[in-house]
């Protein structure tokens, strides 16, 4: 594994959208000009059931083809996963996890046990709820991956994800207006 | 930045079985009868949608079960159609009576299979069984590494069929690539239409014109000559596939072959892979040659025919190979490609690597850069002499 390369891990429940966030993901940083790799880690089928999903980025073509064992980036959907599911598993100390919580990001250091400096926060539920009149937080959590990373640019990647939801939604332009702002707002409101 | 080998390609980013469906649409046979089953519904489910659409102009036949799928899938063949089907797992286990009859009645068919472990226990993630099972099916089997390929080996896959005159099977891993969405680059309608060609059978069952029987009984008298010319035409295929690969790397640029060497020339220990696994090997060798170990691979794209001559011509000079298979045979002795490996090894007379055999990833189990690591490092041993060669199977990440 070449040094360039970032893993992720989605954490969420069956019908949160993790799988459908790394796919968006990865083609949204396909459109970028890097290499992706996106793939659900397929268990119980159920909603509601605890399920992870993954990408890989990178500038070179990626040849591997097993799970990610040690994520540089963790996102957390579903904030009661925390008790129940390993999601800091894998992670070292330089290791970022991003929850949709509206606790501060020292509250949830305290509970998972790692450095302040490892966790950002996001009310990504909430900014779902007022954006696209959901709880569906997966596309602000994208905003906030985006943010922590830090490398990528998010004008690009608001304009790609907008032309996929473009074709997708044709018929529902609000739902593309407000998924795009959710994603603009957990940008700018995910905070360490 | 990504960049197209060919001039007209286009990058996208598409799961195996979205580019398997993808690569259908542009072969759009006459004929596709299928029955979906895990991991390959969505190829079917994709290409079904593809119809009702009417972007295509496919004939779509739901049948009620694998068996029949098959069983429409020679009929239409052996009709004068171009078709094809794609399964998994238990679905090919339940064309199995089927699979004997096309390539019998030298049709040529071209199946999209997603490897996926066998029942019972029930599982449905990645081994090979499936396929290994079908390996004297009198199929050409061809494995993908990853979605790039499997595209490219679809597209193949039509044309040494039809020059063969044998059926083709494309394979994939079960949701390591058929779920997995990565960057795949896709050639134009238009180029992959005409690089196909337009399917003419020298002879069919609807040509009034010129009847034939097709499929009578054949006792003590023929049948003997007639399962010899299925030998021989698998045994010709070689030819074909690599014939079909050099035009396909003309018109597209890449470049296929029977199989792949990764830094395999100058290495002393080196590893016999095939699938998905082969991926994750290559960051393990190219680990190893950091450290300066010569570590080196050989991945296998075309398992039927098995290149035997080649491969032993490719092995000869490693001290110890090491030959990973995803299937196990419960033959009480070895795994398939050990079998085939060290049957071409054996078969020249000249002196041969040690060879050891490993089975790996059965019902999904995960294979990853350690695993790999820790059998180039028994190989390693066995090079200095520290410990010998298993002359049994081996098994990693099991609990035993």
């Amino acid at each position: 594994m070449s040094k360039k390369m970032i893993e992720i891990r989605w954490h969420g429940r069956g019908g949160q959208g993790a799988k459908t966030a790394a796919l968006l993901f990865a083609e949204t940083i396909l459109a970028t000009g890097k290499y992706i790799q996106a793939f659900p880690e397929y268990g119980p089928e159920r909603m509601g059931a605890p399920v992870q999903s993954f990408n890989r980025i990178s500038e070179e073509p990626i040849m591997i083809h097993c799970g990610v064992v040690n994520p540089d980036y963790v996102v957390i959907l579903d904030p009661s996963l925390m008790n129940s599911v390993s999601v800091t598993g894998g992670v070292n100390e330089n290791g970022k996890i991003i929850v949709n919580t509206s606790f501060t990001s020292s509250d949830i250091a305290k509970k998972l046990g790692i450095l302040v400096k490892q966790v950002h926060v996001v009310n990504a539920s909430q900014i779902a709820i007022e954006t696209i009149g959901r709880n569906i937080p997966n596309t602000p959590m994208l905003g906030a991956l985006v943010k922590v990373i830090g490398t990528l640019d998010i004008n690009e990647v608001l304009n790609n994800i907008k032309n996929k939801l473009t074709t997708k939604f044709r018929h529902k332009p609000d739902v593309i207006e407000g998924n795009i702002s959710s994603i603009k707002r957990a940008f700018e409101e995910v905070v360490s | 930045m990504i960049k197209t080998i060919y001039s007209n390609g286009k990058i996208i980013a598409k799961t195996g079985n979205e580019i398997v469906a993808e690569a259908m649409r542009q072969i759009e046979p006459d004929v596709v009868a299928a029955y979906p089953i895990t991991p390959a519904t969505e190829i079917v489910q994709i290409f079904s949608q593809f119809v009702a659409d009417g972007i295509v102009k496919s004939e779509y036949v739901a049948v009620e079960s694998e068996h029949s799928a098959m069983s429409a899938t020679i009929a239409a063949s052996a009709a004068g159609a171009r078709s094809m089907t794609a399964t998994s797992s238990q679905g090919l286990s339940l064309m199995w009576e089927m699979l004997y009859i096309a390539s019998g009645l030298r049709l040529p068919v071209v199946m999209a299979e997603v490897n996926r472990a066998l029942s019972a226990p029930i599982n449905i993630h990645c081994d090979q069984s499936d396929t290994m099972g079908a390996r004297d099916a009198g199929w050409i089997q061809i494995y993908s590494e990853n979605s790039q390929e499997a595209y490219d080996n679809m597209i193949q896959a039509v044309k040494i069929a039809e020059n063969a005159k044998l059926p083709v099977l494309v394979t994939m891993d079960g949701f390591i690539i058929s779920h997995c969405m990565e960057v795949v680059e896709v050639y134009p309608d238009f180029d992959v239409k005409r690089f196909i060609g337009e399917y003419k059978p020298d002879r069919y069952l609807l040509d009034v014109k010129n009847p034939y029987t097709l499929g009578a009984i054949d006792l003590h008298d023929y049948y003997f000559e007639h399962r010899y010319q299925i030998a021989e035409a698998m045994k010709n295929a070689r030819d074909t596939i690599l014939n079909v690969a050099n035009d396909f790397e003309k018109k597209f640029g890449r470049k296929y072959d029977l199989y792949e060497k990764y830094m395999l020339d100058d290495a002393e220990i080196a590893i016999v892979i095939i699938g998905s696994a082969a991926g994750t090997s290559k960051i393990a060798v190219k680990r190893l040659r950091e450290k300066g170990i010569k570590a080196g691979l050989l991945k296998i794209r075309v398992y039927r025919p098995f290149p035997s001559e080649q491969i032993v011509m490719d092995l000869k000079h490693i001290k110890v190979v090491a030959v990973l298979d995803r299937a196990d045979s419960c033959s009480g002795a070895f795994s398939p490609i050990y079998s085939d490996i060290a049957a071409s090894l054996c078969s020249t007379g000249i002196i041969c690597p040690k060879i050891v055999n490993y089975v790996y990833g059965l019902g999904g189990r995960e294979i990853d850069v350690e695993h790999i690591l820790s059998i180039y490092e028994k190989l390693k041993k066995i090079v200095l002499g520290i410990e010998k060669p298993s002359n049994k199977v081996e098994y990693i990440n099991v609990r035993i």
